[in-house]
């Protein structure tokens, strides 16, 4: 599975060049990965994998939030899978479980399963509620209703640069309730 | 929220840039370092034959063994601080300080002695060395944990544990400057004491705070 490895790290340098569309190819491609590796791990553990979408959407948001650890000219996937492994330990260790994550819970092999069907009230979406208002409007309007970052100024009748902070600032805000949770 | 939804709102936050982690670590450094320097200057200060002192080389020495400690350290933290790095691939850097601590041994061994060895080794600020360090590096630890905190280490406790080895190089040095004792004997006994002390502070507060 080279082969997606290295078209993975291109993605990725793309992404860091600024390359959103990329960014967003990299993020769809990796995420089933990613989703059969937390299967595998919750069962491991003996915990039901229904969950396994929080733990997919807590690491998605550790590696955006941390893609700046990444290093341009090491390939992209040791990175993504050792966040990877650190975010399916915490989430074992979040529920009181003993932590044992098999080194190989996360490869480089693309699941047979189709992408689970993710329940609405969802860890993240939870957590949502307790964002400050405008961040979570912000985060809203982008994420369930698809707006981009112009229509959602617009609509908010804020600069593009403040719904740009107002984002990330909602993002970083659920992943620290994510790591106190 | 569906995963597609939440893949489409962090690609759209794709143009917010951070900095790397050693840029806010050295930032972190500048502005704890002059409030540890304040505290040196108020209460203990550079020792008044300070010009006569740098004319013997192992004064001289101590500086490079406690920079070299800070530098190598700040080497292994800012390479532990990929989620993906082990300490295998840069610990050896850890090495570089204490090659210089044992040739600064072995030198002193084959000049000829005033003094007995033990009384080099224990010699006149012991409990002044062991305070002072590990108070010094307060500042410097909090700055180093602050920096490294933008890092995403696997292992927390060894990341903290780097912090602390960065923060007791750093307030060594300081401390070096006050000390009459100069014998690498003493540095390797009470400086290690002083910066063992820091380095479990680090771990442990790093095994906290430097999960992300």
């Amino acid at each position: 599975m080279r082969e997606s490895g290295d078209e993975w790290t291109g993605l990725m340098r793309l992404a860091i060049s600024g390359d959103s569309a990329a960014y967003h190819r990299l993020l769809r491609a990796v995420t089933p990965v990613l989703r059969a590796g937390a299967r595998r791990g919750l069962t491991r553990a003996g915990q039901p994998v229904d969950q396994s979408e929080d733990v997919v959407q807590d690491i998605l948001l550790a590696v955006h939030l941390k893609r700046h650890t990444w290093d341009v000219n090491a390939p992209f996937a040791p990175w993504l899978f050792a966040i990877a492994r650190n975010k399916l330990i915490d989430a074992l260790r979040r529920r009181g479980r003993r932590v044992f994550v098999n080194i190989d819970d996360f490869a480089e092999t693309i699941p047979d399963q189709p992408a689970a069907e993710t329940a609405s009230t969802n860890e993240v979406a939870t957590l949502l509620k307790t964002l400050p208002p405008r961040q979570r409007e912000v985060l809203q309007s982008i994420a369930v209703e698809s707006a981009s970052i112009r229509e959602t100024a617009t609509k908010f009748a804020m600069s593009e640069g403040a719904v740009r902070v107002a984002l990330h600032r909602a993002l970083a805000g659920l992943t620290a309730k994510l790591r106190e949770g | 929220m569906e995963t597609e939804q939440l893949i489409r709102t962090l690609a759209a936050d794709n143009p917010h840039r951070v900095r790397p982690v050693g840029f806010v670590l050295a930032l972190a450094l500048l502005a704890a370092a002059p409030v540890s320097l304040a505290m040196f200057l108020i209460t203990l200060g550079v020792r008044p034959d300070v010009m006569t002192a740098m004319h013997n080389p192992f004064f001289d020495l101590k500086f490079l063994i406690t920079l070299a400690l800070a530098i190598s350290a700040i080497a292994v933290g800012l390479h532990l601080s990929r989620p993906e790095a082990s300490l295998r691939d840069r610990g050896w850097l850890l090495l570089i300080p204490i090659g210089i601590v044992a040739a600064g041994i072995a030198g002193e061994m084959m000049m000829p002695q005033r003094l007995p060895m033990m009384t080099r080794l224990i010699g006149h600020n012991s409990r002044v060395c062991t305070l002072a360090i590990p108070l010094l590096s307060l500042p410097l630890l909090a700055g180093t944990l602050i920096g490294l905190r933008h890092g995403a280490p696997a292992r927390p406790a060894l990341a903290g544990a780097m912090a602390g080895l960065i923060s007791a190089g750093f307030a060594a040095t300081l401390y070096a400057s006050h000390c009459t004792d100069d014998s690498p004997l003493f540095v390797v006994t009470w400086y290690t004491i002083a910066t063992a002390i820091v380095t479990a502070a680090g771990a442990l507060i790093g095994a906290k705070v430097l999960r992300f």
